[in-house]
């Protein structure tokens, strides 16, 4: 009866309880040091390698346009003059050809897309072309004019979204044939399908009415691309890949792509080029400063060249740990034979 | 029975237990009076103003819990927020809902807070849950409570007992409140009850019925009940009761803790008792005694809170350097040239530099939160209560005889196992097994050895499952066969008692109700059956016989030989002088028992003058000397009642002379029988079984009936005794004078039915009696004879000590009429008394033992528990100082200390025993320059050791002299040692024993020092005991351990832990404590890294965006990233890694050094880890960030793989940490980095706009087929965490660690394994066999602690050859030895050192001459690796060792390689002109130091004798 009423308190003899489970000791040996120390090193420098390799065939070439287009920049900088259109032109020489698709980005240095107050100024339900009050919206101060009418869109992001107009025109032979540009396709697909929306209504014009543009814009937001009704509004391409915003003060965001069509079926040939820019975007203001650049792409990104070095040097380094390491072990056996004598 | 229940049941909920006190405060403010008055419910209400006085009584509904349904969530948060930590983190997710500052989505921002937040409250309300259920259990429990409308006991539940009720019980019924007991079945008024729920002692205790209930003839009527009680108000002293009781009449009668049944008690062996209830419910005193766990904050918490402390001002640092870089970016702009992305304020203006700097502040506090760990202190928690899960499930800390396990009763202090640097332990009980056996005796200075009780003890000690059989029962006990016979029924009986002897500890109230448990106190089979000694025995049936020859012819009793005659009454002494209780077991004692008319102990003077004069003799029951019991007692009631009644002699004699007569023919068969086979009625009274208060106590009563004198029988007045020839003799007890420590004695005055004399039987420690004895002249030969008595019994109780036993003097006065009425007188006032009634009974006790007549002396012996000297001597290898506090004389304590270990032969033992605080100084100053000394000659040891410092630390080179100190000091000296001026000089010399031993030491002085071991070492300590004397000294300690062993609970209760054995401690140390050290050290370092290395990232980005507080990581995983995606790896190891497995840990106790010496976590780690934390961020963050330098990539394409990235860091960087792999270890990895994938797909697919102002739509799906993604993900962890790992590899090869060593070696094959830690045991038990003075020195000792011993016995050393043939003599010529013994020689220090050498030589004659010195240099390093190592070496060459190998197991022997640089000659040099120097200056001290201990001891010995009043104060005060 006793036994019943008060079963043993000793504890379980199960592997948990008793802290005894099949478990896995490593140990760190000179085998195992060595052979990760060996494996890493082989690995990483061949990654290196390919990547080096591979960032070497990325083309590329960039033209910093704000230095060039010097009385344009002047000009911007009195922001009465917003009206007041100005361009210039940047030549270059292309002295291989681009092969493959060649990608037109604009670059911004100084610009601090990633300050925090501006991003999260946007209103994510606004660009969805829901009917919102942006009041209510993180995109303070720019949310409505004084006399209440809303902004669209909305927010910090929008209001500096980059507007000037890059055309690249191909001199061949005293003649100039503009390179054809796709303006759409360069954002990414859900963004543009799902994340931005135009409010439903019979055309876009009537679909913003009762809103206006944001202060900085020179025209409203549905007539950023008249001739394409489906890159017009919020899913305009460039709209969309301004509002995604960047990570660091300078970057670069695509622009254009080149058409291959025709003559440029293969990419750019080698030969003379100008960027014929409309200029209205002011960087001088904050020391910026502001690139065009066309550049091929590869499996691996684009023609920066770290990751191969970083993995090469990382290679490297762990190869030559692992040499030091046996020639450590080898003068510890040396020291130990001596002392078996 | 209204008017308690309506104020109970108004009664506001009562506040949880731990707020007792403060409730109790103003219920005192509330109410002027101190004392509670109670009356019977059942008389007619009271007027309504008493009424309303009343509601406050508590009713006996228990309610433990905290909350209820509507108070828990205030009450719980306002709980919550008492910590600091929910403060901060709740006021950085409140600073969100400032815009201005606001970093996250405030809601978000607030969810890890309610997380975290709603987990404790979770944690608390299951807890609180169970309390509930387990006090609804108890409510309803049930119980008889008397109705006035039924006129009977009717069945209530517990809850519903008021007070003022009257509740009946029955046997084995659990008390339901405290009840004032006011009838019993039992004749005599008595109750037995089990306080084992209380203080888990499970011997039975009396209470009595209120003394005027007891009278009462019919039985007790609840309605006739009108009495007023009068009380204290509730408190929580357990042996406390006081009030009285105002009858109707208005006489007062006074109440005391006896008349107390308390809640939670068990009734036992009592069929019915009815009480009035006087506290109910929380009033209780088992309810107020009982507070919940406490609340200690562990040495390494102490740590991290320091370095939580660095990292908040690291915190502050980087916001302010965040600040201050955005002041300086917004100026840079000017006032008019604003960027476009600087966004204006809502107003459209732009911040000021100073502004937004201010604001920027508060911004990057809530962006950098995670840097103070949010989920820091409910990890920890969690892996706590894992730890002591897991501590709880060890079947090694399982004891199966008591089915007990090990508890923790603090939950937060289990890495404080880890760090233990000083034990205090007591003895009895702790060391020893408090189960004390009857070994030897001494009567009128004749000692009997009692050889064949040694032997058969010797058997007990053989493993249990052999003793059944009592093999080798034949060999001891062939000669003599009456013995045998009744020792085989024993053997039977103890094989039964095993089973059933159980003990309870503590458990739930409620399950207690069905447990009917029978096991006794206090009666092991080893107390139970004592094999008496030959000669003892002859003359104990020589004297009894003697007796009876003498009762039947009427001679007076003097007429015996004195010898007998102390035999005799010291029989008589061991059976009455206690407080022992007679049991048959599973029957309460019954009313069916006829009372005897002689209630109590003479109550008045009148009493005793009507009870004295007439010579009430026994002369004339002498026929009924062989009658049996129940004969016996009738005559004797017969006699007593018509004494009590005084009628006139004449009838009483020959009434008697009639009665006795016929009981003799009737009995004649049997009573004839008796004398001659004992073992008839032996196998009967085997039932009867003795509970005692003391295990010594039971011991000697057994003792006392092997000799045929057994106990039958106790009542509060009168003690039967069965004696051979002699039948039973009852002694009517006047008076108990109960043990006290101060006293050390306790008394019984009887009146000696042979004689009728008044007889004061005194029992004591034999430091006392034999300074209370009668002085006799040296001048008539009795007195001569008596004096010769007295140092002969003093000489054996040396002895005693030395064999370790605890001695018990035992002494006789005869009072005369006279003086008994004159201090009868004294006494009675002194009982009456209410005010200091304790102090006036301990005078009162005074003046009546004295000028005692020596009976003689026992010797008991406490067993060692089984594994002490291991457990003792593993904790030591572990660099445990290991200090024994016991009240336990002298030379007992030390030879207990070398049983188990304590002390090693081959110690030099500094004794101090000092008379007065100058010369304790002098002896203090002397030691320590001595001991300085050769401290300062050591150090050229410690430079050689140093040499090898840079290898295996494995056996780290303790100087050799030195870990050979041993300190013993007394009570007395202990005192003056610990007075402010004299304790530096005290721990100074104390810090350099390997240990120390304080003998005779109060529990004031126990905790005193421990409080200056902690306080001024700054040490961390651990006291271990199993008695109320050691609770101080436990609740002092930074780690309290309680033994749940035989004396009762109190000291678990204030553990916080409690193991049911002292071997356990090993286990619980060596590798629990540890682990959880380890483990925990490694999480909370492992912590810091993970926040500051995820914190840091944040920052680096700051540079990157104007310091405008934005982050690249999205909110979600920034605010999850603690809690979800990386602390179940974390917590996994924090429960489950073990860095060294146990067997090893055990095997190589040096292991735990590194948990005191704080290596696992030491101040420089922290900023180690934080150096590397900010390394591993660079790596994770300029990755990233140079590969997508100036593209395309959008802030959160690129934080999303820098999450990514720090979380493969985090766990890869936990994994290199991670010493051992389970598939949970795996699986909690695994599941990690699968969660926080999950987690990112699903919430970047889930919807475009529920989360603002982030948007990371699509971004994980995107990444996931990039292959840059893939690239950056590999190469950053892998760059980030090479150097770490490459720094484990190199340390782990060149300057290993010797948890790194002890886990090579725990991989090696198991037979090398087993081969190499043989070799290392056997080596250190070699050492001190090696050594031919290891068993002299203990007889020396021995031999001389019968001197009075002191500093130093430092002379020449004996032959060792005579020591040993002496030790093997019998005891008596040995004995006589003794007695010519002066000073004893004790070989040590240089001598011994040579000697060593000496040996080692010669063990080691092929070795090679480098090695042998280094033997030299190392001798007394234990477990020295050289020799054993080099033999392996070879053999491990020949098994093939890989390559690998050599570089992993070169540190063990690396340090031998070392030391070969080390020229020899001058090794050798230098150690040999350290031992002569030490040598010398030894000699010099010594010199000194002996004339001091000559002083003293002549000191000593002029001073006893002549001023015995003074010795005893001061030893009173002591001790």
């Amino acid at each position: 009866q006793e036994a019943q009423t008060r079963p043993s308190r000793c504890p379980d003899n199960s592997a948990f309880k008793q802290q005894k489970l099949p478990a896995w000791k490593p140990q760190l040996s000179l085998a195992s040091v060595l052979s990760i120390f060996f494996v890493i090193g082989a690995a990483c420098l061949a990654v290196g390698i390919c990547l080096i390799v591979s960032a070497n065939s990325v083309r590329e070439i960039e033209i910093n346009y704000s230095d060039t287009c010097s009385d344009c920049s002047t000009l911007r900088e009195n922001s009465s003059n917003w009206n007041k259109e100005c361009y210039c032109s940047a030549d270059f020489i292309l002295k291989e050809d681009m092969l493959g698709d060649v990608f037109m980005y604009y670059g911004l240095q100084n610009f601090y897309q990633n300050h925090r107050r501006y991003v999260i100024s946007r209103s994510d339900v606004q660009l969805l072309g829901r009917d919102v009050n942006v009041e209510n919206s993180y995109c303070t101060p720019f949310t409505t004019y004084e006399n209440g009418t809303p902004m669209a869109p909305c927010g910090a992001i929008a209001n500096s979204i980059f507007n000037d107009t890059i055309d690249l025109f191909y001199n061949v032979n005293s003649s100039v044939i503009q390179v054809p540009l796709l303006k759409t396709g360069n954002s990414w697909w859900t963004d543009k399908n799902v994340k931005f929306r135009n409010p439903v209504a019979q055309n876009l014009s009537s679909a913003f009415a009762g809103t206006a543009r944001p202060p900085y814009w020179q025209k409203p937001v549905y007539m950023l691309d008249e001739e394409d009704e489906r890159n017009n509004g919020y899913i305009n391409d460039e709209l969309i890949i301004w509002m995604r915003v960047s990570a660091f003060s300078t970057f670069r965001n695509l622009y254009r792509r080149v058409s291959r069509t025709g003559q440029f079926a293969d990419g750019l040939p080698a030969g003379n080029y100008t960027f014929y820019i409309s200029y209205n975007f002011p960087v001088s203001k904050f020391k910026g400063k502001k690139y065009v650049i066309l550049s091929t792409v590869v499996w691996s990104g684009g023609s920066n060249p770290f990751l191969g070095i970083a993995y090469t040097v990382c290679g490297t380094a762990a190869t030559l740990t692992g040499f030091v390491i046996t020639a450590i072990h080898l003068k510890l056996r040396k020291e130990k034979t001596y002392f078996q004598k | 029975m209204s008017q308690g229940s309506g104020g109970a049941e108004g009664a506001p909920p009562m506040p949880p237990v731990g707020k007792e006190r403060q409730r109790k405060r103003r219920r005192r403010r509330r109410k002027e009076s101190k004392t509670r008055l109670v009356r019977s419910n059942l008389l007619p209400p009271e007027a309504e103003a008493e009424k309303s006085k009343r509601t406050v009584l508590a009713s006996n509904r228990l309610k433990t819990t905290k909350y209820t349904a509507l108070s828990f969530l205030p009450k719980n948060l306002f709980e919550q927020f008492h910590r600091l930590a929910n403060v901060y983190f709740v006021f950085i997710a409140l600073l969100n809902f400032v815009p201005a500052v606001n970093a996250f989505q405030p809601e978000l921002a607030l969810a890890p807070v309610l997380f975290i937040l709603a987990v404790t409250a979770i944690k608390d309300l299951w807890e609180d849950y169970s309390r509930y259920r387990s006090d609804k259990e108890i409510n309803h429990m049930e119980c008889l409570v008397y109705s006035r409308n039924e006129k009977k006991y009717i069945s209530r539940y517990w809850k519903e007992v008021k007070v003022g009720d009257f509740v009946q019980l029955r046997c084995n019924e659990i008390i339901p409140a405290d009840i004032l007991l006011l009838s019993s079945s039992d004749p005599d008024g008595l109750c037995h009850i089990e306080t084992a729920n209380l203080d888990g002692e499970t011997n039975l205790k009396q209470r009595q019925v209120v003394r005027r209930f007891l009278e009462l003839d019919s039985e007790f009527d609840p309605l006739k009940f009108t009495s007023v009680i009068e009380c204290e108000k509730p408190n929580n002293d357990l042996s406390r009761f006081r009030g009285y009781m105002i009858h109707k009449n208005g006489k007062k009668e006074g109440l005391f803790k006896e008349n107390l049944l308390l809640r939670g008690c068990t009734i036992r062996n009592t069929e019915e008792v009815a009480g009035i209830v006087i506290y109910a419910g929380h009033e209780t005193k088992a309810l107020l005694n009982n507070n919940g766990p406490r609340y200690k904050r562990s040495k390494l918490e102490r740590q991290m809170n320091a370095d939580v402390l660095w990292c908040v001002l690291i915190l502050l640092i980087m916001c302010l350097f965040s600040a201050i870089g955005h002041g300086l970016w917004v100026w840079q702009y000017g006032e008019k040239k604003k960027p476009i992305f600087d966004v204006p304020g809502p107003d459209g203006k732009y911040l000021s530099p100073v502004l937004a700097s201010v604001y920027l502040f508060l911004t990057v506090i809530i962006v950098f939160q995670v840097m103070i760990p949010i989920s820091l202190y409910v990890s920890i928690e969690i892996v706590k209560i894992c730890q002591v899960y897991f501590i709880h499930q060890d079947k090694d800390l399982y004891d199966e005889e008591t089915d007990s396990q090990l508890q923790c009763r603090a939950l937060n202090i289990t890495e404080d196992l880890g760090q233990v640097q000083f034990i205090f332990s007591d003895k009895t009980g702790t060391l020893t097994e408090n189960k004390m056996v009857f070994r030897r005796c001494t009567v009128s200075g004749i000692e009997y050895s009692h050889d064949a009780n040694a032997r058969r003890l010797a058997m007990y000690q053989e493993p249990d499952s052999e003793e059944e059989e009592a093999a080798p029962k034949g060999g001891t006990l062939s000669q003599r066969d009456s013995i045998c016979s009744h020792q085989s029924i024993k053997v039977v009986h103890r094989s039964q008692s095993t089973k059933t002897h159980r003990r309870t500890g503590s458990r739930a109230e409620a399950k207690r109700a069905s447990i009917l448990s029978k096991h006794t106190a206090f009666s092991s089979p080893m107390e139970k059956d004592i094999t008496p000694d030959p000669n003892l025995l002859e003359k104990v049936n020589e004297c009894a016989k003697h007796l009876e020859i003498m009762r039947s012819h009427e001679q007076p009793l003097s007429h015996l030989s004195p010898e007998l005659c102390d035999i005799f009454d010291f029989f008589i002494a061991l059976t009455i002088c206690n407080t022992v209780v007679v049991t048959a077991p599973n029957q309460p004692r019954q009313k069916v028992r006829d009372r005897f008319e002689l209630k109590s102990p003479v109550k008045t003077i009148e009493d005793f003058i009507r009870r004295f004069t007439p010579s009430r003799l026994t002369s004339g029951s002498n026929s009924s000397s062989s009658s049996s019991l129940a004969t016996s007692k009738s005559v004797h009631r017969f006699g007593l009642s018509v004494l009590s009644s005084t009628s006139t002699e004449s009838t009483l004699l020959k009434l008697e002379e009639k009665l006795s007569y016929s009981a003799q023919m009737n009995n004649n068969g049997y009573g004839s029988q008796q004398g001659r086979s004992p073992v008839g009625s032996r196998a009967e009274e085997g039932e009867l079984r003795y509970e005692a208060e003391s295990p010594d106590e039971a011991a000697l009563v057994y003792a006392a009936r092997a000799y045929n004198c057994s106990l039958v029988g106790r009542l509060s007045d009168q003690v039967s005794v069965e004696l051979p020839h002699l039948g039973t003799l009852n002694f009517e007890v006047l008076h108990t004078l109960s043990f006290d420590s101060i006293r050390k004695r306790m008394s019984v005055v009887v009146r000696h039915p042979l004689t009728d004399e008044i007889n004061v039987y005194t029992k004591g420690a034999d430091s006392v009696i034999m300074d209370l004895l009668l002085p006799c002249s040296s001048d008539d030969p009795q007195g001569k004879h008596q004096k010769k008595i007295q140092s002969k019994t003093q000489n054996y109780l040396n002895l005693y000590a030395v064999d370790g036993l605890r001695t018990l003097c035992i002494a006789k006065r005869v009072l005369s009429k006279e003086e008994y009425a004159c201090w009868l007188k004294s006494h009675l006032e002194a009982e009456s008394s209410i005010e200091n009634r304790e102090e006036l009974l301990f005078q009162s006790a005074l003046r009546v033992e004295k000028n005692l007549h020596l009976l003689g002396a026992t010797g008991i012996e406490d067993r060692l528990q089984d594994g002490v000297p291991e457990t003792i001597a593993n904790l030591r290898k572990a660099g445990l100082q290991i200090w024994v506090l016991t009240g336990d004389k002298q030379e007992t304590a030390v030879n207990i200390a070398y049983a188990c270990k304590l002390l090693d032969h081959d110690e030099e033992i500094i004794t101090l025993n000092a008379e007065s605080p100058e010369t304790c100084a002098i002896l203090l100053e002397q030691c320590l320059q001595c001991v300085e000394s050769k401290f300062s000659n050591n150090t050229i040891d410690e430079a050689t050791g140093n040499m090898t410092v840079g290898f295996t630390p494995l056996y780290p080179p303790s100087s050799p002299v030195l870990s050979s100190l041993g300190l013993v000091i007394d009570g007395r000296t202990l005192a003056y040692a610990l007075e402010p001026t004299l304790e530096d000089k005290f721990l100074a010399l104390a810090k350099r024993c390997r240990s120390v031993l304080c003998c005779r030491s109060t529990p004031l002085q126990k905790s005193m020092v421990v409080k200056l071991v902690r306080d001024k070492l700054k040490a961390m300590t651990l006291a271990i005991g199993d008695g109320a004397n050691d609770v101080s000294m436990i609740q002092v300690a930074d780690v309290g351990v309680g033994i749940s062993g035989q004396e009762g609970m109190q000291a678990v209760m204030a553990s916080d832990f409690a193991i049911p054995r002292f071997r356990h401690l090993e286990k619980l140390l060596l590798v629990h404590g540890h682990w959880c050290y380890s483990r925990l050290a490694n999480m909370v370092l492992y912590f810091f890294y993970k926040n500051a290395m995820f914190v840091a990232l944040l920052f680096w980005y700051q540079f990157y965006c104007g310091f405008s507080g934005s982050s690249m990581v999205d909110q979600w995983y920034l605010i999850f990233f603690n809690l979800l995606f990386s602390s179940l790896p974390q917590l996994i190891t924090g429960v489950l890694d073990k860095d060294v497995p146990a067997d090893m840990l055990i095997a190589v106790p040096q292991l735990y050094k590194s948990g005191q010496n704080m290596e696992e976590y030491q101040p420089h780690m922290f900023w180690m880890n934080m150096i590397d934390a900010m390394y591993q961020s660079l790596v994770c963050f300029f990755i990233p960030y140079f590969t997508y330098y100036d593209s395309a990539v959008d802030i959160f394409s690129w934080g999303t793989p820098i999450t990514t990235v720090a979380l493969f860091t985090i766990i890869l960087h936990l994994a290199i940490e991670t010493k051992t792999w389970t598939f949970l270890h795996w699986s909690s990895c695994i599941f990690s980095i699968l969660l926080f994938f999950f987690v990112a797909l699903v919430y970047n697919a889930s919807c475009p706009i529920c989360h603002p102002p982030s948007n990371p739509y699509w971004t994980m799906q995107r990444l996931m087929g990039d292959p840059m993604f893939y690239f950056t993900c590999i190469i950053s962890p892998v760059v980030a965490l090479l150097p770490r790992f490459l720094y484990r590899t190199l340390q782990g090869t060149l300057f290993p660690t010797q948890l790194q060593l002890g886990r090579q070696l725990s991989k090696l094959p198991p037979e090398i394994r087993t081969q190499l830690l043989t070799k290392l045991n056997v080596k250190r038990e070699i050492t001190p066999q090696t050594q031919p003075f290891a068993d002299s020195f203990s007889l020396n000792f021995g031999l001389n602690a019968s001197g009075f011993y002191t500093a130093y016995n430092q002379s020449s050393p004996l032959p060792a050859s005579h020591q040993r043939s002496e030790s093997a003599f019998p005891e008596p010529e040995r004995a006589e030895h003794t007695t010519d013994q002066t000073v004893a020689a004790s070989p040590q220090g240089a001598l011994l050192y040579g000697e060593n050498k000496d040996s080692s030589a010669a063990s080691s004659p092929g070795r090679s001459v480098g090695f042998h010195e280094m033997t030299h240099s190392t001798f007394e390093v234990e477990a020295l690796p050289v020799e054993t190592a080099f033999p392996w070496s070879s053999a491990a060459h020949q098994a093939d060792f890989s390559l690998l190998k050599w570089i992993t197991s070169t540190p063990l022997f690396s340090r031998s390689g070392a030391v070969l640089q080390v020229p020899p000659s001058s090794l050798q040099n230098e150690s040999q002109d350290s031992m002569s120097v030490l040598g010398s200056s030894l000699q010099v001290d010594f010199k000194g130091l002996k004339e001091q201990s000559a002083n003293n001891f002549q000191d000593k010995t002029k001073g006893i004798p002549a001023d015995n009043c003074k010795s005893d104060n001061s030893e009173t005060t002591f001790l």
